[in-house]
């Protein structure tokens, strides 16, 4: 009886710190924000500007590089049938690395370590196009961000630089993506914030481009410092993004404005 | 410049003088330096691009005294803590500030006295 009411107490002051938090049935990719015309860009692999860097990562799969001349298929060949849920799981704590890598930081491992290949750069041709390859072949799959221990500190990072209030502005991530989706910023509908559409070509940069430089815009928005690519801050970051959006369905390369 | 707070107001202008509501205008319009129209629509037919995320600034000069519009932007977390509106005057409690913008209040005190002087304009 006692414990009851504890845990009643317990329970309704955890559910006041995150009432603000999307509930499941709620959820909504940032397509659902878009005009037809735009979404229609995205589902029609013709038009779809992010499919010419797939093909380009479909080609880089193939393509034998650094010392030992291995291509990715050599070691994983069907791309199709071998990475098929693979960018859905991503970010995930990394044995070798012993910490949490994004799939782009993954891709590098294996540039390193298994092609004896130098790293790509952040939000380089080559990278972008490899990871749209790789996240090409979960599309349709449902986000799926492991249970594990090993990654619970960075999530809770993750969780606390979502709900920070930052930059001159003084604003959170969470103030305008749980608090206030669906409304106007200026003109613009805000979004609820989710990852699964990554890496995806945005209009307005005319350009494919990764998680990372959307949140590099929204912090820019914020006038904060955005952190630098590959931080373990935005590692956290799309770490908590996924497992927020997790059991979503992935759609890169996805288009958005 | 040093400012004082009585209750919900700031009675006296910031730079002693009052404020230009022409300029105001300019500012409270402007998406490089009011900002406002992110948040609040207003009565602008000509801006098509207004914000849902805040009342209406139309007839803020009735509602509001020239000392409470004045405190609403220096510092709106003194009337709402958990305000999102941002303090426009005011440094403390913000964190990783990008550099362009360090040390800097989002507007000057005569940019304040100016959108104070406009926002007074506004009556339904
Ligand atoms: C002032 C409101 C605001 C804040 C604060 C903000 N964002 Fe955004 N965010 C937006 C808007 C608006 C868009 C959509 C932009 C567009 O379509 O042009 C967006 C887009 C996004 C997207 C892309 C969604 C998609 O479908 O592609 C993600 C992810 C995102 N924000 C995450 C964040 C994170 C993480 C933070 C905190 C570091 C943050 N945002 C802070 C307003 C905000
Ligand atoms: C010499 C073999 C080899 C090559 C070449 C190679 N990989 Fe890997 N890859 C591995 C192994 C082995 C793993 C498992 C993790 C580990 O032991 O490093 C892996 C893991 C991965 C993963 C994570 C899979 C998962 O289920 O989590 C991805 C994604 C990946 N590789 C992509 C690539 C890409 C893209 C390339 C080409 C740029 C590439 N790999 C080249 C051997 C290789
Ligand atoms: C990030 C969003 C945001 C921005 C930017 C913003 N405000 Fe606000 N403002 C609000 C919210 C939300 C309220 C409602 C009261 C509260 O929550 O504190 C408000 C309240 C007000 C009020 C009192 C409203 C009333 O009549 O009841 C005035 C006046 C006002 N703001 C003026 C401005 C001006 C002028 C600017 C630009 C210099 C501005 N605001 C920028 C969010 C914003």
């Amino acid at each position: 009886m006692k414990i009851g009411a504890a845990l009643c107490v317990l329970l309704l002051s955890v559910i006041a710190v995150h009432a603000a938090e999307i509930a499941t049935a709620d959820r909504k990719s940032g397509f659902e924000f878009m005009g037809r015309d735009t979404q229609a860009m995205q589902t029609d692999d013709t038009s779809n500007p992010g499919m010419l860097n797939v093909l380009d990562g479909g080609a880089l799969w193939e393509r034998p590089e650094g010392a030992d001349k291995k291509a990715c298929a050599s070691c994983h060949g069907d791309a199709s049938q071998r990475m098929k849920g693979v960018a859905a799981r991503y970010p995930a704590f990394d044995a070798t690395a012993g910490q949490v890598v994004d799939l782009g930081q993954r891709i590098n491992l294996c540039r390193r370590d298994h092609q004896k290949a130098p790293e790509l750069a952040y939000e380089s041709r080559d990278l972008l196009a490899l990871s749209a390859f790789v996240a090409r072949q979960s599309r349709g799959q449902p986000i799926a961000i492991a249970d594990d221990a090993r990654s619970a500190n960075a999530l809770m990072q993750g969780r606390k630089l979502f709900n920070e209030r930052m930059g001159q502005l003084n604003l959170s991530c969470a103030i305008c993506h749980d608090d206030n989706w669906g409304q106007k910023l200026g003109g613009t509908s805000i979004p609820q914030g989710h990852p699964n559409g990554y890496p995806l070509y945005r209009l307005e940069w005319q350009a494919m481009g990764s998680l990372q430089r959307r949140l590099r815009n929204c912090m820019i928005g914020m006038r904060a410092e955005p952190f630098s690519y590959g931080s373990s801050e935005f590692i956290a970051l799309e770490l908590f993004l996924m497992q927020r959006a997790q059991g979503m369905a992935m759609e890169s390369p996805a288009v958005r404005p | 410049m040093p400012f004082k707070v009585e209750g919900d107001a700031i009675q006296r202008s910031l730079t002693g003088q009052p404020g230009d509501p022409t300029e105001g205008r300019r500012i409270v319009i402007s998406r490089q330096t009011g900002l406002c129209l992110l948040c609040h629509s207003g009565p602008f037919p000509d801006e098509r691009f207004q914000g849902t995320l805040a009342p209406s600034l139309a007839g803020a000069g009735t509602r509001w005294t020239l000392g409470q519009l004045r405190l609403r932007l220096v510092d709106g977390r003194r009337l709402n803590p958990d305000t999102i509106m941002p303090s426009y005057y005011v440094l403390d409690g913000v964190v990783r500030v990008a550099p362009s913008f360090a040390a800097k209040t989002i507007l000057n005190a005569a940019q304040i006295e100016d959108v104070v002087a406009f926002l007074s304009t506004l009556r339904d």
